[in-house]
């Protein structure tokens, strides 16, 4: 099958998994030096397989698949596990792989000080093992695998400072939200094994391919559709379950970069696109895709204004960005939703890597509003920030542009409201990105109370801080290269959708249905208007952003004062963390302590445990009295007890 | 001849001496012959039925239960002799270790 025999992609993701074992083994042993290497060779090894399998690849081959190893054979039903390799899984193992060496190496430098240095780095490791799991997958079981591992390491990552309370909840937090995920997930996979008798891409898909659009009413597909996305709202923080993703910044920041930005978090756009055959046949569940999209991505941006911890703002960012690519994928722009994923994980990635290198070098402060004035501190985090932000908000030529612009000129093929709300949210987006890097990098530095409150927050690091100070060069150099990654990023699209023809095959099965809006024939005038439009939104946020917190950052206290409970509901995440604690964790724990833990457990089970034992102790208690040790009390009872037997013998003579 | 109800009334008062014996005695040895006393009395009443119906299977049984009262004096007294050894005494409410 393979045209290179030499080149097997299983290796890819098992070579990651044995840096994990090695670290997570023997790693308390080990130096740190020792544990470096080891985390960042078998990763690098990962990364330039990657490039490998890449270089050797040919669109007319593809796609490659190999077997590893059989799994389950039941009658006509079997999973192996297989991987694959087409041109989606070759775009998700380079990024994945690369964004994810590149962190690595940033976080030998971030994680350096921390006691618990080997573990992070076989979390790190273990997490790469499953994300590319996760991409290799032939199947969906095997790609079920890599979900829940990489669930897994995020919980385990999260809860890294797991002797913090918060870091433990948030943790916990994230694994049981992306459990109810994994439910809508699981119940999608056992419609297709009843409906297809597969979990095997190839199979499902074809069988998929051969049913009808279910245009005029819901059926099996879109099903199967809604609970995939069920499992990918989970995964990637959308409504209504993305509360778990902002939380889920109490874990180091190389983590939050890593998994909550760049890789894991996109495995659920991942999952809908590599689906998407199966979505196109149902339009319904495409617009709720579509629907759920949009409103996060405008959502979160919201909240993302009023937020004053740096890394809280970049988590809505990375919900609402997330929410711009299931736009993409419910408009049936996959290839653009997939383009978006990668740009995205290039500024996003490099935006939390900068806001780690800033909180290390303000001594581990989080509030932005304590920050200010680190471009003279530390000019190479505020070059490739500023970098990331300009990616991120939109501006010409960098990547965020290209593939924002895609996606919007995609949704407002479907509808002018899509691409309504996507400009209102790139305008917003650009608005809270440019606050960050005033409230951060501009004015002056308002930190002096670092010294000290110096560890006071979330980060131990043991060294001490007077000023804030440039970060090594083992953080810089991973910012650069994504700073570069981010300008560059985006050209491959090129101007006439490289990247689209480029993952066309991938989407082949499904394209012939939803597009008939042509991208190809729409190169008009419209389309630059449109760009001119999401780009002069872009520009507005900025000059507004530069307005309020550059020239007169007095303002914004006195528009939140006068917007009163707008603001208040906004800065508050609109309650929904409260709402969700009163209708369902409050309920829940009270309902599991009164019913199930003292009534059923404590009342029940334990009851007549207990009970049963306490009686059999009181009846021997009686009972042992007969045993008195006494020998003439035995001859007594002996007696008595031939006695019994002759009167007994007596009266059955006499009867 | 002796009617056979006077053997077995003097067959019943010995078992039932034997008993109350056993029952009221606290030396071992003394208990160990009331013991002795209810075989015999039972083998009393065996000979007494054997020598009325002319049958000799009773005198047989009696011949059993004297060989086994036998063994059963030589396994007790080596024990009466064991425990007085260990525990200096041949009054049975003392010798009582087994007791909770």
């Amino acid at each position: 099958m393979t045209p290179n025999p030499y080149l097997y992609p299983w290796l890819v993701p098992l070579l990651p998994l044995a840096g994990a074992a090695i670290n997570g083994f023997f790693g308390r042993r080990l130096s740190k030096k020792a544990i470096s290497t080891v985390a960042l060779v078998f990763c690098g090894a990962a990364f330039v397989m990657a490039v490998w399998l890449a270089a050797g690849f040919s669109s007319a081959s593809a796609p490659y698949s190999s077997d590893l190893a059989h799994w389950i054979r039941s009658g006509n039903f079997q999973v192996d596990f297989s991987f694959y390799l087409d041109q989606l899984s070759l775009v998700m193992l380079l990024v994945v792989t690369g964004v994810g060496f590149l962190i690595h190496i940033y976080s030998v430098g971030y994680m350096w000080d921390d006691d618990g240095y080997y573990r992070f780095m076989s979390y790190l490791n273990l997490f790469m093992f499953f994300m590319l799991t996760l991409v290799l997958a032939k199947n969906y079981l095997v790609m079920f695998i890599g979900w829940e591992g990489v669930g897994l390491a995020s919980y385990l990552l999260i809860g890294f400072w797991f002797t913090k309370d918060s870091a433990a909840a948030a943790g916990k937090k994230a694994f049981i939200v992306n459990r109810i995920g994994d439910f809508g997930f699981l119940i999608a996979l056992f419609l297709m094994i009843k409906n297809f008798g597969s979990l095997d891409f190839t199979h499902v898909f074809a069988a998929a391919q051969s049913l009808p659009a279910e245009t005029a009413g819901a059926g099996l597909l879109t099903a199967i559709g809604l609970l995939l996305m069920v499992g990918a709202a989970g995964k990637s923080a959308q409504i209504p379950l993305y509360v778990w993703l902002p939380d889920a910044m109490e874990g180091p920041t190389p983590v939050s970069a890593l998994i909550h930005a760049a890789t894991m978090v996109t495995a659920g756009v991942y999952m809908v696109a590599r689906s998407s055959v199966i979505f196109e046949r149902a339009p319904m569940a495409m617009m709720v895709v579509a629907i759920i999209g949009t409103l996060t991505a405008l959502f979160a941006a919201t909240i993302g204004i009023a937020q004053t911890d740096i890394k809280k703002v970049l988590a809505y960012s990375t919900v609402s960005q997330l929410g711009y690519m299931f736009m993409a994928c419910g408009v049936g722009a996959f290839s653009a939703g997939i383009f978006h994923l990668m740009t995205h994980a290039f500024f996003k990635g490099l935006l939390f890597l900068a806001a780690g290198s800033v909180i290390h070098g303000v001594g581990g402060e989080q509030d932005m509003r304590k920050m200010g004035g680190l471009r003279v501190y530390m000019p190479w985090t505020f070059a490739t920030m500023g970098i990331a932000t300009l990616a991120i908000a939109g501006i010409p030529p960098l990547a965020g542009f290209w593939s924002k612009d895609e996606i919007l000129w995609k949704a407002f093929n479907a509808s002018w409201v899509y691409w309504l709300i996507g400009v209102v949210t790139a305008f917003i987006t650009s608005f809270y990105m440019f606050r960050l890097m005033y409230m951060t990098f501009g004015g002056e530095y308002r930190g002096a109370v670092v010294e000290k409150a110096h560890g006071h927050d979330d980060h131990s690091h043991g060294h001490g801080h007077g000023e804030p100070h440039e970060s090594p060069w083992v953080m810089l150099g991973p910012l650069v290269v994504l700073a570069v990654l981010s300008v560059f990023g985006g050209w491959v699209a090129g101007y006439n959708n490289h990247f689209e023809h480029f993952l066309a095959p991938v989407f082949r099965g499904a394209s012939d249905v939803a597009q008939e809006a042509s991208p190809e024939a729409g190169k008009s005038t419209l389309e630059y208007l449109l760009m001119v439009v999401s780009v002069g939104v872009a520009g507005l946020g900025w000059l507004l952003a530069y307005l309020l917190y550059s020239r007169r950052p007095e303002l914004p206290a006195r528009i939140a004062a006068s917007l009163g409970g707008l603001y208040q509901a906004v800065s508050n995440k609109y309650y929904i963390d409260d709402l969700y604690a009163a209708l369902f964790v409050k309920p829940l724990i009270d309902g599991s302590t009164t019913i199930l833990w003292h009534g059923v457990d404590q009342g029940i089970i334990d009851a007549a445990v207990n009970d049963s034992a306490d009686a059999a102790r009181h009846v021997s208690d009686k009972a042992r009295h007969m045993q008195s040790g006494n020998l003439r009390s035995y001859a007594g009872w002996i007696a008595a007890g031939g006695a019994v037997v002759i009167a007994y013998m007596v009266w059955m003579g006499l009867r | 001849m002796v009617p056979l109800a006077y053997y077995l009334l003097l067959s019943g008062i010995l078992f039932v001496c034997g008993v109350l014996g056993f029952l009221i005695k606290r030396n071992i040895i003394t208990i160990f012959m009331s013991i002795e006393l209810m075989l015999n009395g039972v083998n009393l009443s065996f000979v007494a039925f054997a020598a009325h119906w002319h049958a000799l299977s009773g005198q047989v049984f009696v011949f059993f239960v004297m060989v086994v009262a036998a063994a059963e004096a030589a396994v007790g007294l080596a024990i009466i002799i064991a425990v007085y050894r260990t525990r200096e005494t041949l009054n049975v409410d003392r010798v009582n270790l087994l007791k909770l």
